[in-house]
């Protein structure tokens, strides 16, 4: 039972390993690398969600019948591009608030704002 | 005309990279005017059309749903077009001289190419009738948001901005996470189809999880309290004119998700057994209320004060939401146009300080109202509005707010509200005082009235404050008439 659902679980471990390290990190970076753990988590789900059991791509050839679910494949391409720009932006602004701040530590922002 | 739905997102998104390959200032904004104008124009051809006949469906590409994408235009989303192009239009006249106060010349080109996208996301999540879609045009406003953030004199804009985008692509994935179990159930993305597949589905379990995701996921774009920490920041460091446009849409859009993904796609009684949510919405939205207000009361800067001020008026759509009724909903369906306008003008008339004086601290605004009269009285009568006076716009939500406490047997809450328009009270006092009472400072003195654009369109803002607050009918017609369609109920 367990085994059988193993995705879903690795999906919930993802998930949860990408929350924790956007919440408890202060590098913005890492931050961000949890971030995307988060957003992959996401992706990885819907994958599994599309695939049928015993199907196969869903290209048509003779003698197949059963094919997977196209649908949440192509919806996750979708899903990839905008994480992608998500973080390049995200990459961009760290790298501005490194010039502007000289760190990348959360704490050592706050506390610069607060002077 | 029958590609008009379609035509209200692409016309801006397109004009984006169009814009990008133009890249000078003048001829940007100009370009950027045009295809506001047009895209306003086009909103209010819609409203006109579904008035006279009905929803307007529009099939994509020619493909029928629920296989293809569909653009569904009924009376609310005609409605909140209206207002978001509206803003837009106005921000758009504006940002000539608007954005040279807080951004370089040669940046402005690109400003005006995020300024459309953000602006094509926006009226998409309205337009839309496909919940995939929804998510895409979601992330397409909000990272064109985060960029314009940034674009703040400050650094402080940066720090913002990174914020913001933590904030909100946690919040989008929440969405796409519920969008996947929605999905995984019906097998459908149109979101007339799932309506009509969703309560025969039987995994009661999943579809509360889903909806769960979904509501959470949304409440991170709209600001509801406890969430709302990304938002102070990100209105007060962001260029004045991006303000006025966050302001006075974003978060629109964002309760607009709420409404219909709650009305259209689950149904107004669902999971109410399982989920409290509505005693939720109503403890939220006055806790959000409060501690917004009270916030506000105390922040030296104008354009902070003002940013909680937002999360507070945010409380009371949810709080129409919260009731569950009827005249609720049309409560929080009036607030959202009336905030947008008292919310759009104040930011806006702020623009034409942060223009002349240079700040938006309190300090700026010493002895303003004899140097920048015409500003100061567009401040006054927004603040006017916001609290709820009389012949405005304020008046109009917050009687049908109290209206529909009272119906619902929620005397405390009708109280509350009154209440809390008092807190609203000290706050547009403090910047009344320091206006018109105090003697212009070294900072002030010599200032100007703002310039003729700005000006200009913070009085169409403020006329229609007081417009909107003395002839309600489009807005009273219009919004009850979306909430019975929407709570189900044949007028």
């Amino acid at each position: 039972m367990i085994m059988d659902l193993y995705n879903y679980w690795v999906v919930i471990a993802l998930m949860m390993i990408g929350f924790y390290s956007v919440i408890v990190r202060g590098n913005l970076v890492k931050k961000l690398i949890g971030l995307n753990i988060f957003q992959t988590s996401v992706f990885i789900f819907y994958i599994s969600v599309g695939k049928v059991d015993g199907g196969t791509a869903p290209i048509l050839v003779d003698g197949v019948t059963l094919y997977s679910n196209p649908l949440p494949h192509v919806l996750i391409l979708t899903a990839i591009v905008v994480g992608i720009a998500t973080l390049a932006l995200a990459l961009a602004l760290v790298v501005r608030i490194k010039d502007a701040y000289g760190t990348v530590e959360e704490e050592e922002i706050r506390e610069i704002d607060e002077q | 005309m029958v590609h008009l739905p379609v035509l209200q997102v692409v016309i801006p998104l397109m004009a984006a990279p169009a814009l990008l390959l133009l890249n000078r200032p003048w001829q940007s904004w100009l370009l950027t005017c045009v295809v506001t104008i047009t895209a306003f124009a086009i909103s209010g051809s819609l409203l006109g059309t579904v008035y006279s006949s009905g929803t307007i469906s529009y099939e994509l590409g020619g493909w029928e749903p629920p296989w293809g994408i569909e653009y569904r235009i009924d009376l609310l989303s005609a409605y909140v077009l209206l207002i978001v192009s509206g803003v837009a239009a106005l921000v758009a006249v504006a940002s000539r001289q608007g954005l040279d106060a807080d951004v370089a010349s040669d940046k402005q080109p690109t400003l005006y190419v995020l300024f459309c996208l953000c602006l094509a996301g926006l009226l998409g999540i309205v337009a839309t009738g496909d919940l995939f879609n929804v998510f895409v045009f979601l992330e397409i406003s909000s990272l064109s948001t985060y960029a314009l953030i940034a674009m703040g004199p400050h650094r402080r804009a940066l720090w913002a901005s990174y914020q913001y985008l933590v904030v909100g692509t946690i919040g989008a994935t929440f969405l796409l996470i519920g969008i996947g179990f929605i999905y995984s159930l019906t097998g459908t993305l149109n979101m007339q189809d799932i309506a009509a597949r969703l309560p025969l589905v039987d995994a009661a379990h999943t579809v509360h999880t889903a909806f769960a995701f979904i509501v959470v996921g949304v409440c991170l774009k709209l600001a509801l309290f406890p969430l709302h920490f990304w938002l102070p920041n990100a209105y007060t460091y962001a260029p004045s004119m991006v303000t006025v446009f966050l302001a006075a849409t974003a978060t629109k859009v964002a309760v607009y998700l709420l409404i219909r993904l709650h009305y259209s796609i689950f149904g107004p009684n669902f999971a109410l057994d399982v989920l409290p949510l509505n005693t939720l919405f109503l403890v939220l939205g006055l806790a959000g209320v409060f501690a917004a207000s009270l916030v506000a009361v105390q922040q030296p800067n104008v354009k902070r004060l003002f940013a909680y001020s937002s999360i507070a008026q945010i409380g009371y759509m949810i709080v129409g939401l919260g009731l569950g009724t009827v005249i609720g909903l049309q409560a929080t369906l009036l607030h959202l146009f009336n905030h947008a306008l008292m919310k759009g003008a104040l930011f806006m008339a702020i623009a034409g300080v942060v223009y002349r004086v240079g700040g938006s601290d309190l300090a700026h605004f010493a002895g303003l109202g004899r140097l920048m009269p015409w500003t100061m009285a567009a401040i006054l009568i927004g603040g006017l509005s916001l609290i709820g006076v009389p012949l405005t716009v304020g008046f109009i939500s917050k009687w049908y707010l109290v209206l529909g406490a009272l119906e619902a047997g929620l005397w405390p809450i009708a109280g509350l509200v009154l209440i809390a328009s008092v807190l609203a009270l000290f706050y547009v006092w403090r910047i009344v005082e320091v206006a018109y009472f105090e003697a212009p400072t070294s900072l002030t003195e010599g200032a100007r009235e703002a310039p003729l654009g700005m000006l200009l369109a913070t009085w169409v803002l403020v006329g229609a404050n007081i417009f909107f607050g003395i002839d309600t009918e489009l807005t009273r017609q219009t919004s009850e008439l979306a909430a019975q369609h929407l709570m189900g109920v044949q007028p």
